[in-house]
């Protein structure tokens, strides 16, 4: 997020999901659409079938490489590199669009300085990749307009998450691909809501809205909204705090609705962390993993027994409704969090339904400022920005002018993964999703047909690799990174570039986040699971 | 949109350019049988059943675009006779045993033969004995019936061209023609993702979910799983959650799902659902009032305010649960350290 907001002014989808029928080229690097996101994977496989060109850039053979016209398998870590290359290819062969970069942006000169360590020989080096197919890709998506980018945490969880974000923000500014309907940069937004707690203030740097911490006047403004003296530092992130809660800095938490156990990477810190906390409050819908270590356990209900709104990854905000009473005697999150707030401060807290609190959004939310309960009946929902009721809300970001003002080109240089192989740790372990599943699965492994679709962890590894271990498909392996080990069955398969292993993180009996690098990118502070160094050894040797 | 007026059994109707004269006939009432039609889909003419007379000649009613001036009769002597060894012959290579069938009231075969009238006696004469193929029950969630698929391809021009996918097509020839996988695999072995938009479309029961109650009301709302934001109407029955059907007015799905969202509503009944507050004591959880619990709270959480206290929000919670989440920690607990899973 934090690069897009460099580059644009918004760290939001730029485009909504209804402009990829009109998109004449994707370029989707860095997310396994049709697994995480399925109903827009559907949608972009029905584009390319109606004649889009689809460029898929990912270190596995994911199922939308089947459907690309360019598939791009380069190694873990280097997608600056991939990218800074496209860019070289497309200033050299004058693809560029010279009157939106001289209109709409600036810093060209800098980043164009910036291209030229991108040799070909160098790009080819790190990424793996033959120059002749960077040179298609750059072509294909700079003549095939409106073209969109698409990524997800491919991109971001590395130690240089920020540049790879900023790194598919030149390629649009470079070709004019942004700022029009169906051309623009679209992270997708993993879980349901994750665009709406973002919007919503879920994070430490920023009020609702995005209004920041550290500015005085919106200190200010919030303070008197809420009639309460409020903190002018930022807050810390989530890898920080389960660090500071490991150095005993942080004593008390209150968790609603995560499972960072299995979901956070460097999952043996977590625990530890979770183990020296002294008061822990856990909101959730079963007794997860996590949970286990709570103080107190508050049950809440379900999506499907409260009311409420979810905002998708296009900005939308649309209804949740209640359909069923909630379970035994589970609550609403938001009656739960009310009633504490009530009980330790004589205003502000006083709400009888979601909507009450709605309309406190739209007073203090400039981009919300329009999305009330009344217009949200209407089946489209309101995309933000919405600022006032009469506003019809915003299909796509920046036209005519950035949120920022220019669009900002960002020089940038290869950095290396944080985490490296060595002789004891020779391959690259990165992180996936399955269709089946939802994160640690504490909702799907609930659902008997989904666990028979995808019943365990596989650890996925090149042909190559396995014979060197003399691993057979389908045998039970022991993973074992800098950080931690567990036990898993290897499928050999050729989806994965010699050198490199993948699994998902949806199995509690194997937990593979005890494997991956808590290492943060130091802007936008996201732990690189995409990249960890591990062995792999048939099980009977290690033990 | 440019109008255009022609007449249907004597009454002028009017229909927008490039709509079929099937569509057109339906969005005025006027029903004609047909069963490879389906309005997310192109038309291909193949099951026969929405022919129409134009001036004598009998044209395929959903693949013929009005005119201005078209003059149709649904029913002539020659388009009903048509239509009558049509439905007849299907009938008589479909099995019985509609009470029992996942597509009961649903079954577009059945609405059509109703519509038809057929003489029983007429359709066993024509019955030929054959051997049952057998169906593929691989897929947890919907199973497929060989014996009960009309061919109308609706499955296969549904995961080619809504999917965007391609798993089935027709396999063999002749009258030995089924629906299948590549190499006519079960679904299970195959690329098939479950989604289910083949099994929504099924007009006959032939792919149909395996669990099936028909809910007593549906209530709007939006999928819990991934960021896309699908539209869906959850199906209610007594104080359960018994089906989620696609919202298709919905701009973020327009009607489809996938196997998380379709089918992957039984966590929300699960009998491990947590049903009352709990409390730490001495190691164990022991169940507490939400009077209890919550002063606890309170209680507790007033002794680290500032950095001694971290939340969590959730990116799985509405608008409004964060929204309090986050006010609470600035407000309540002064301190801005309020996260969530954005990062993961």
């Amino acid at each position: 997020m934090a690069g897009l907001v460099t580059a644009f002014g918004s760290g939001a989808m730029t485009n909504s999901i209804q402009e990829i029928d009109n998109t004449a080229c994707f370029f989707n690097i860095g997310t396994n659409t049709t697994h995480a996101h399925p109903i827009i994977g559907h949608r972009i496989r029905r584009a390319v079938n109606n004649g889009a060109k689809l460029i898929v850039a990912n270190p596995k053979e994911i199922e939308l490489a089947r459907h690309a016209d360019l598939f791009i398998q380069h190694q873990p870590g280097s997608d600056v590199v991939l990218m800074m290359g496209m860019a070289r290819v497309i200033l050299e062969e004058g693809l560029h669009d010279e009157a939106f970069i001289a209109e709409r942006t600036e810093n060209f000169a800098a980043f164009k300085e910036s291209l030229a360590e991108f040799t070909p020989e160098y790009v080819t080096e790190l990424t793996g990749v033959p120059w002749a197919q960077i040179q298609a890709a750059a072509r294909m998506y700079a003549t095939n307009t409106p073209s969109a980018i698409y990524y997800a945490m491919g991109i971001t969880q590395h130690t240089h998450g920020t540049d790879n974000v900023m790194a598919t923000a030149n390629l649009a500014l470079l070709t004019g691909n942004v700022g029009r309907a169906s051309a623009g940069v679209n992270p997708l937004r993993g879980q349901n809501n994750v665009q709406g707690a973002c919007d919503l203030g879920g994070l430490p740097n920023v009020y609702p809205g995005y209004q920041k911490v550290a500015d005085p006047n919106m200190q200010k403004k919030f303070e008197e909204a809420w009639d309460v003296k409020l903190s002018p530092e930022n807050g810390l992130t989530h890898v920080e705090i389960f660090n500071a809660m490991y150095e005993g800095d942080i004593k008390a938490m209150y968790l609603v609705g995560e499972n960072p156990l299995l979901t956070e990477a460097n999952a043996n810190h977590v625990q530890e962390a979770l183990e020296r906390v002294e008061f822990l409050v856990v909101q959730d819908l079963f007794m997860s993993e996590t949970a286990a270590y709570a103080h107190v356990i508050l049950p809440a209900a379900s999506f499907a027994e409260k009311d409420g709104t979810f905002t998708n990854t296009e900005r939308r905000a649309q209804r949740v409704r209640q359909a069923i009473p909630p379970r035994g005697n589970s609550r609403p999150d938001w009656w739960i969090t009310a009633q504490i707030g009530q009980r330790m401060s004589d205003h502000g807290f006083d709400f009888n339904a979601p909507q009450e609190i709605m309309a406190e959004v739209n007073q203090v939310t400039p981009i919300y400022g329009g999305i009330t309960y009344e217009r949200l009946e209407d089946v489209n929902g309101l995309q933000w920005p919405c600022p006032t009721t009469d506003h019809p809300g915003t299909q796509f970001l920046h036209q005519g002018k950035f949120a920022r003002g220019k669009g900002h080109f960002s020089p940038l240089h290869y950095k290396p993964p944080f985490e490296q192989t060595d002789d004891d740790y020779p391959l690259l372990l990165t992180t996936d999703r399955s269709l089946f599943h939802w994160h640690s699965g504490s909702m799907t492994h609930r659902v008997a047909g989904l666990d028979v679709l995808n019943s365990e962890e596989l650890l996925l590894i090149h042909p190559q690799d396995a014979a060197a271990q003399g691993i057979a498909d389908g045998e039970m392996v022991a993973v074992a990174s800098r950080r931690g080990a567990l036990s898993v069955r290897a499928k050999v398969t050729d989806v994965c570039l010699p050198g490199v292993v993948s699994m998902t993180f949806h199995f509690p009996e194997a937990p593979t986040n005890v494997l991956t690098s808590s290492a943060l990118d130091p802007v936008a502070k996201i732990p690189e699971t995409k990249v960890a160094a591990v062995r792999i050894e048939k099980l009977a040797e290690l033990v | 949109m440019e109008k255009i007026k022609l007449t249907i059994d004597g009454l002028e109707i009017e229909a927008e350019a490039g709509t079929s004269v099937l569509d057109a006939a339906l969005a005025n009432d006027i029903y004609i049988p047909h069963l490879c039609h389906h309005p997310d889909l192109k038309p291909v003419g193949a099951c026969r059943l929405c022919g129409v007379d134009v001036n004598g000649r009998m044209e395929m009613s959903c693949l013929l675009p009005v005119r201005e001036g078209l003059d149709v009769k649904t029913n002539s002597p020659e388009v009903g006779a048509t239509r009558q060894v049509a439905i007849e012959l299907l009938l008589a290579d479909h099995p019985q045993g509609c009470l029992s069938c996942g597509a009961s009231l649903q079954c577009e075969l059945l609405h059509i033969a109703d519509h038809i009238g057929v003489d029983g006696e007429r359709i066993e004469r024509l019955r030929r004995p054959s051997e049952p193929l057998p169906i593929d029950n691989s897929n947890p969630f919907f199973s497929f019936d060989p014996n009960k698929c009309v061919l109308c391809g609706i499955c296969v021009r549904t995961c080619e061209d809504i999917v965007g996918l391609g798993v089935l097509d027709f396999v063999n020839r002749g009258s030995r023609t089924v629906i299948g996988t590549f190499g006519n695999e079960p679904f299970i072995d195959s690329i098939c993702e479950s989604c289910g938009e083949c099994v929504v479309r099924c007009p006959v029961g032939s792919l149909a979910p395996k669990r099936w109650q028909r809910p007593s009301h549906e209530v709007q709302s939006t999928c819990v799983y991934c960021g896309v934001g699908c539209g869906i109407y959850l199906g209610v029955k007594g104080d359960q959650v018994v089906s989620v059907r696609a919202d298709r007015e919905r701009p973020s799905n327009q009607g489809s799902l996938c196997v998380k969202g379709r089918y992957g509503y039984n966590f929300i009944n699960h009998k491990d659902r947590l049903t009352t507050p709990l409390i730490k004591k001495e190691g164990q959880f022991v169940e507490a009032t939400w009077d209890e619990a919550l002063d606890l709270v309170a209680e507790k959480f007033a002794d680290y305010k500032g950095s001694e206290f971290a939340a969590l929000a959730s990116a799985k919670c509405t608008n409004e649960d964060n929204y309090l989440i986050q006010k609470f920690t600035r407000a309540v607990m002064q301190t801005n350290t309020v996260d969530h899973c954005a990062r993961l």
